[in-house]
């Protein structure tokens, strides 16, 4: 079974605990400059929203690499950037709608999110669960449970 | 390891940036931010300068684990010589600035002289230069960060700034960076403004290291397990925020009403944490939209508020008509409770002003609390405040003299004096509700005995950050001890204070110690820093700090003299709650208090004491 990240923007505070863990986890150092996760502060709403790569199932960074440095994890599902074969050519940052694949000058490769072999290291540190590891299929169980609950279906059974 | 060893030195007359190694010899005494910083600050600058003279320098510097994962780990403060008080001034800030100051590599900023015209100085990693600021000057906070972030096209920099109350003198005027978070008290940002430097702009993407990432992990999981499992730290900060405090203080009779007159507030439960998510009737919203947190906070106090927009305040104003940075306890308090205006939305505002010119709600609320007791007096006419009707309870008036306040403009610049310059200057020194002419925050001293000989001997005037024994008299953090009896408070006091010092020097946010004690911080740091630290290592690091601010302070010309209360708290007893009937008992906690501090009966540390501490 594979499992995605699922994002609840309401839940965060802002405090990048999940940008320092995954730029620990792929940088050796904390550098939020460096995450493969952002999280986006909408000033005049009040908003935190964490943004990442969703591995797309027919990923347009995967396609459009003339090199074949992405390739699909199939324990994952994660399209993952092989170093040793990028050329820091960027045809995949254009390629990407989300923007969630970017250069790094430091190295001449691009970088994003690989879910860390399975292990997300910013679901882990996350301290609100705003970022959470659950099964691919069924992302929005959490939202059809809440939308169920304020339904009145069913409600006879309880008298 | 967690410190980056690199100090940028900036000279504002000559316009020149330069590197230099840290001192890790100093650094191993005094850990960092609050400690270090003042370790170069008294080793650099003459005792008696002029705080807003070019003499005077101001350090911006971070703590060894500043921009790591440990929970609250984004803190910086601001070092100089207050300009409220003339006293040394260490303030506290956290959002977003301190981390990338760390990130792009330094630990401090020195800045020193004054440049002839305004500038900025803009770090880019390793590469420092100052820019002329002269499109920026007379701009607030919020136009400041915006502008600069577009001019440069870019997003990620973090900026702190001042706002117009800074650049015009106003004496409590703060450093405040991304948009609502200040190093606040003490006026800090009146010596920047004094120095004709406008803002700080950052970036920062090299990456903070520390010495062992794994044990690292290990100890900063552990903290932030202890903080999510505490009632306060857990459930209680990041659902209402500080403001959780009002109804509570107000309760045990110890909420400073308009000017201390009162010690319980009619209104506290008017703009109380509670009222801030009840829903209005009129617009069907609540005044809190959500909470927030600062750079790797596991915490989320941080209030973001929206006012109703219909409120007097900002109709027809849509750039208040936003979410921002909402209130916490002491601006709550300072503007409400001090004042007598009970309106929350008004509060709000005052806030939001606050927060986009510069300056302190702390002192700010203080003293327009005693410029109305001027006025209900007769002391101050309508004239002199320029037609505003400056009387306790008045919403209006609140907002009216915020505005002017920010501006530095009419009856605001006199208000930008501070309450002790106002009092003095219309005749009544005593109604100012200040200690070494810093304003107190929101815990009147009748009521929480410890609180006045906190406030009493703080090295930067009256202020709870020092030693917020509220904790234990009020809250029962560590253990709870009586909040009406001044016996034992010396020693508990001491403790407080000389373990909030370690925590200030270390970048991690005060509020974690309702949940952390010294033990919990010591592994954390231990597997950071080069050497060894233990929980009693920086236990007298903390006092060691201590020391070397009272040290500072009495070369400043301060004496045992100035660890005192306005004749208010010691000679008016309260007038109902709890405490109703008593004063504050300095005279019987500050003999005993020198003694526990191994100072003379004077107040002044013995050699014995300064050589035990190698100070
Ligand atoms: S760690 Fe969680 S709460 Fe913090 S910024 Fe990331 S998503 Fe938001």
């Amino acid at each position: 079974m594979q499992r995605s990240l699922s994002i609840e923007p309401e839940k965060c505070t802002g405090c990048l605990q999940c940008e320092l863990a995954c730029s620990l986890d792929n940088e050796g150092a904390f550098n939020p400059s460096k995450s493969r996760i952002r999280v986006f502060k909408f000033e005049d709403e009040g908003r935190f929203v964490p943004y990442t790569c969703t591995q797309c199932a027919e990923a347009w960074c995967l396609k459009a690499c003339p090199v074949d440095a992405i390739s699909l994890d199939p324990e994952t599902g994660a399209k993952v950037v092989s170093d040793a074969l990028c050329v820091g050519c960027k045809v995949c940052t254009i390629a990407c709608p989300f923007g969630t694949i970017n250069y790094n000058q430091d190295t001449g490769k691009v970088i994003k999110c690989d879910l860390c072999e399975g292990e997300p290291e910013c679901a882990t540190a996350c301290p609100t669960d705003a970022i959470t590891y659950i099964d691919a299929n069924w992302t929005g169980l959490e939202r059809m449970r809440a939308w169920a609950q304020r339904t009145d279906a069913g409600a006879g059974a309880a008298e | 390891m967690a410190w980056t060893g690199k100090i940028l030195r900036v000279d504002l007359g000559t316009g020149t940036c330069a590197s230099e190694p840290l001192n890790m010899e100093w650094a191993q005494n005094y850990l960092g931010q609050r400690g270090l910083a003042t370790k170069y600050y008294v080793e650099e600058c003459d005792p008696k300068v002029d705080p807003l003279s070019p003499d005077n320098k101001m350090i911006m510097t971070t703590g060894p684990l500043t921009g790591t994962c440990a929970s609250t780990a984004g803190r910086y403060s601001v070092v100089t010589k207050g300009a409220l008080t003339g006293a040394i001034a260490c303030s506290n800030s956290g959002g977003f600035f301190g981390n990338e100051m760390k990130n792009a590599g330094w630990d401090m900023i020195i800045f020193e002289g004054k440049s002839a015209n305004p500038v900025y100085l803009l770090v880019e990693n390793d590469n420092a230069r100052l820019l002329d600021a002269s499109e920026f000057w007379g701009t607030s906070v919020w136009d400041t960060e915006e502008g600069i972030k577009k001019k440069h096209n870019d997003p990620h920099i973090r900026v702190a700034s001042i706002g117009l109350s800074g650049e015009r003198g106003v004496k409590f005027a703060c450093v405040v960076n991304d948009m609502d978070r200040a190093a606040g008290r003490s006026g800090v940002g009146t010596v920047m403004g004094s120095k004709n430097l406008k803002a700080v702009a950052i970036r920062g993407t090299q990456g903070v290291r520390v010495k062992d990432f794994a044990a690292f992990r290990a100890a900063t999981d552990a903290g932030k397990a202890v903080l999510a499992e505490n009632a306060v730290t857990g459930q209680g900060l990041p659902a209402y925020g500080t403001q959780v405090l009002m109804n509570v203080i107000n309760e045990v009779g110890a909420l400073p009403t308009r000017n201390h007159l009162d010690v319980q507030f009619e209104g506290a439960g008017d703009i109380s944490a509670e009222k801030m998510v009840e829903k209005r009737q009129s617009d069907g919203k609540a005044n809190l939209i959500t909470n927030a947190a600062c750079f790797a906070c596991t915490i989320g106090c941080g209030r973001v508020s929206q006012i109703e927009r219909t409120h007097f305040t900002v109709k027809d104003r849509p750039e208040y008509q936003g979410a921002k940075g909402g209130l916490e306890y002491e601006a709550a308090w300072a503007l409400g409770a001090a004042t007598g205006v009970g309106d929350l939305d008004t509060l709000t505002f005052a806030n939001f002003i606050c927060n986009e010119q510069g300056f302190d709600p702390i002192s700010f609320g203080a003293t327009v609390g005693a410029a109305m007791e001027l006025y209900e007096t007769g002391v101050i006419t309508k004239e002199q405040t320029g037609g505003i009707e400056l009387k306790f309870g008045s919403a209006e008036a609140l907002a009216e003299v915020t505005e002017l306040t920010g501006r530095g403009e009419g009856f605001g610049a006199e208000i930008g004096l501070g309450s002790k310059l106002l009092c003095e200057k219309y005749g009544h020194p005593e109604l100012s509700m200040s200690v070494k002419g810093q304003e107190f925050p929101a815990y009147d001293s009748r009521g929480i005995q410890g609180m006045g000989l906190t406030y009493a001997t703080s090295n930067r005037g009256a202020c709870h950050l020092r030693s917020y024994t509220v904790a234990s008299e009020i809250l029962g953090i560590p253990e709870k001890t009586d909040p009406l009896v001044a016996d034992g408070k010396a020693g508990l006091v001491k403790a407080f204070q000389d373990a909030t010092a370690a925590f200030d020097s270390s970048g991690l946010c005060i509020f974690t110690s309702f949940a952390w004690t010294l033990e919990d911080v010591a592994p954390q740091i231990d597997a950071a820093c080069d050497g060894e630290w233990s929980a009693e290592r920086l236990l007298e690091v903390g006092e060691r700090v201590w020391n070397l601010e009272r040290q500072f302070n009495l070369a400043a010309g301060f004496t045992g003299k100035d660890d005192n209360l306005p004749a208010r708290l010691l000679k008016d007893a309260a007038k109902a709650g709890p405490a109703k009937g008593l004063t504050n008992q300095l005279d019987k906690m500050l003999p005993e208090y020198y003694e526990v501090r191994g100072w003379t009966p004077d107040g002044v540390p013995t050699n014995e004491t300064l050589s035990r501490l190698g100070v």
